[in-house]
């Protein structure tokens, strides 16, 4: 049984004069146990939209989430915290100095979710649980009593982690973790997550704009545009032989040491709106170095073009 | 960006700059003895990780420095002009206009309410004796050299309406309205996606191309850096460890720290347990027994020599250099 199914999941914001913005828009997918998938697309996609209907802090316009077997999607966000599945679905949050409380030490921030979502156990049971998250992750226990402020980079971007894996989640979001990491200690982050993925069997679902990261970490890659999957299938044939337009565009966009930029195609344009889009057109129409008359008149819908590969485009 | 042959005289020369800021907690001792020389229609590079002193060099330069800054010695020399004395009116004369800079994040670095047509229109009121007349047209070509769709109807958005690809176009315009000789990106696309960076970037090389602008990109992305720079200069905690051309750094690095930089960086044939770190942290620059070498604690290599010996700076002129006891 899968983790997470992503039924048909929407969400369209009110903008004003019975206008809608659609920031998620048929959004299919899912997760299977132990298995880390890769979420790309630019800002402005729906990506980050999407994750906060996944870890239900956002209640969806229509569509269904379904967790292991039972649907959580109608649940409204703000009772979610009260149910069960809170602690099976955790997040590891952007930048660990923006997300982490500069007036709770690191001991605080890990025991969070535990006094908040964990059984009654008393201090002693509280303390074995920080301890043993801070030992997963390689946080010396030393370190515990520390404000976020007498931390380095990778050892905030370790209390993220740890307090995110406290509950035993089986799905972890992660949004873009090492983003605010140098690349010195951003090595030993991504291999502390592969290595906790084995470990606690957890699934993953990487937000990430570093396509390098997401190809060494992920196992499947989903590229959305404008609110809509564009691409998904295998990491490693994804970045070998991307099939929609827009992901060749983003994986020969990748600056590489000893690349030649001047032999690279840039996107020209912007993005279409995403206010109430043009059903019958392409959202990637108006961008597309590939576009015939066809896109405008006719939207392609997801659809396999090899096993395991799927594409929303006429032509791939 | 084309190299550029050493020509007789940098356009900019940062000789043997130190620079320390006085804090309650002690005397960050932020930069010690850096040499830069940057020569007309040239991109160097500036890359190291956070903390090695990369926008600090590049605030230096322009003088918008903290109060609590203090350079201790050193010369910065612009054009002929030594801009360590130069007085506040003067340094406002070449500030936007010979010296342009773009700052990390183009949304706080905009004027948030004020109409960007508006903004462009100050500085061109600033630094420039353009008509009244001619301002708003003006204006809408510095949009419209910047690739923003539909300028004459942009002209009159707040930086909110705009994407954050599209407010970095703004900063791009407002640096390149007087035709600056130098202009210095302090990580010009870091928080946008590979697509628009690469936009951005080639729209920064082609304008810079066309007026044989010299650029200084700071970055802490190297495959960045070797894409868009004829030099490089690596900076670890306050010092320049290592000068070279482009290709010559990647492919034969010397100093320990670009060595281990280059490894720590991903590519794509590169996978987790490939992939390096670099071992412990930035020394507390607040030491006052800072040895040497900033980097000995790190490095793999490290003898007595290294906190023994005196290691002399990389020469101002120097087309390539290293700043290590035991090079690679």
């Amino acid at each position: 049984m899968n983790i997470l199914d992503c039924v048909e999941l929407k969400k369209h914001f009110p903008v004003g004069r019975g206008a809608l913005l659609h920031a998620v828009d048929d959004v299919s997918f899912s997760i299977g146990p132990g298995e880390s998938v890769g979420l790309v697309g630019e800002s402005g996609c729906g990506k980050s939209t999407l994750v906060r209907l996944i870890t239900r802090m956002l209640d969806v316009t229509s569509g269904d989430i379904i967790y292991r077997g039972r649907n959580i999607g109608f649940i409204p966000a703000r009772r979610f915290a009260g149910t069960q599945f809170r602690p099976k679905i955790q997040m590891v949050f952007q930048d660990s100095t923006d997300s982490l409380n500069p007036r709770h030490t690191a001991f605080d921030a890990i025991a969070e979710p535990v006094r908040r979502l964990g059984s009654t156990g008393g201090a002693k049971t509280l303390e074995q649980a920080v301890a043993g998250a801070a030992r997963m992750v390689g946080l010396p226990a030393e370190l515990l009593p520390r404000y976020p402020h007498q931390l380095s980079g990778g050892q905030k971007a370790r209390v993220g982690i740890a307090r995110a894996v406290v509950m035993m989640p089986d799905l972890l979001v992660l949004d873009e973790p090492t983003a605010a990491l140098d690349v010195s200690v951003q090595a030993t982050i991504l291999r502390l997550l592969a290595e906790l993925k084995r470990e606690l069997g957890m699934s993953y679902l990487f937000v990430s704009h570093d396509l390098n990261v997401v190809r060494m970490l992920c196992d499947r890659v989903i590229v959305m545009y404008l609110g809509r999957i564009v691409e998904q299938g295998p990491a490693a044939e994804l970045f070998r032989n991307p099939a929609h337009p827009y992901t060749r565009a983003l994986v020969r966009a990748i600056p590489s040491i000893g690349g030649r930029p001047g032999e690279r195609e840039v996107l020209s344009g912007e993005p279409r709106s995403p206010i109430d889009p043009d059903p019958a057109t392409c959202r990637f129409y108006g961008r597309c170095p590939e576009q015939r008359d066809r896109c405008r008149t006719e939207a392609p819908v997801l659809r396999e073009i090899r096993p395991g590969v799927a594409a929303a485009c006429h032509f791939s | 960006m084309s190299s550029e042959a050493a020509g007789p005289s940098p356009l900019l020369e940062v000789m043997d700059l130190s620079l320390e800021f006085r804090t309650r907690s002690g005397t960050v001792h932020a930069l010690q003895g850096v040499n830069l020389a940057v020569r007309k229609g040239e991109t160097v590079g500036i890359v190291g990780e956070s903390g090695s002193g990369k926008s600090v060099l590049s605030f230096a330069i322009l003088r918008i420095l903290d109060a609590a800054a203090r350079v201790t010695s050193g010369a910065i020399e612009f054009a002929g002009m030594d801009m360590l004395a130069a007085s506040e009116r003067s340094l406002e004369e070449v500030r936007g206009r010979e010296i342009s800079m773009i700052f990390q994040n183009p949304r706080t670095a905009l004027n948030p309410i004020r109409r960007i047509g508006r903004q462009i229109e100050d500085v061109l009121a600033v630094h420039t004796s353009t008509l009244r007349a001619d301002m708003k047209k003006k204006a809408i070509e510095a949009l419209a050299r910047v690739r923003i769709p539909d300028p004459e109807r942009r002209y009159h958005a707040y930086p909110f309406e705009l994407s954050g690809g599209q407010c970095q176009r703004v900063m791009i315009a407002l640096a390149l309205a007087c035709n600056p000789q130098l202009l210095i990106a302090d990580e010009p696309t870091t928080g946008l996606d590979v697509t628009t960076q690469a936009a951005i970037l080639a729209l920064i090389s082609e304008l810079a191309a066309e007026r044989r602008m010299a650029t200084i990109l700071i970055t802490h992305d190297l495959a960045l850096a070797s894409e868009y720079c004829d030099r490089i200069i690596v900076m670890h905690a306050g010092h320049v460890v290592e000068l070279a051309p482009t290709g010559q750094l990647f492919s034969r690095p010397r100093h320990p720290y670009t060595a281990r930089l280059i490894a720590s960086t991903p590519a794509p044939a590169q996978s987790i347990a490939t992939l390096a770190s670099i071992p412990g942290n930035l020394p507390d620059l607040r030491r006052t027994d800072l040895p040497n070498c900033r980097f000995h604690e790190r490095c793999g290599r490290s003898q007595d020599a290294c906190t023994a010996l005196a290691l002399p700076n990389i020469p101002v002129d120097a087309q390539s250099g290293v700043r290590c006891v035991n090079p690679l």
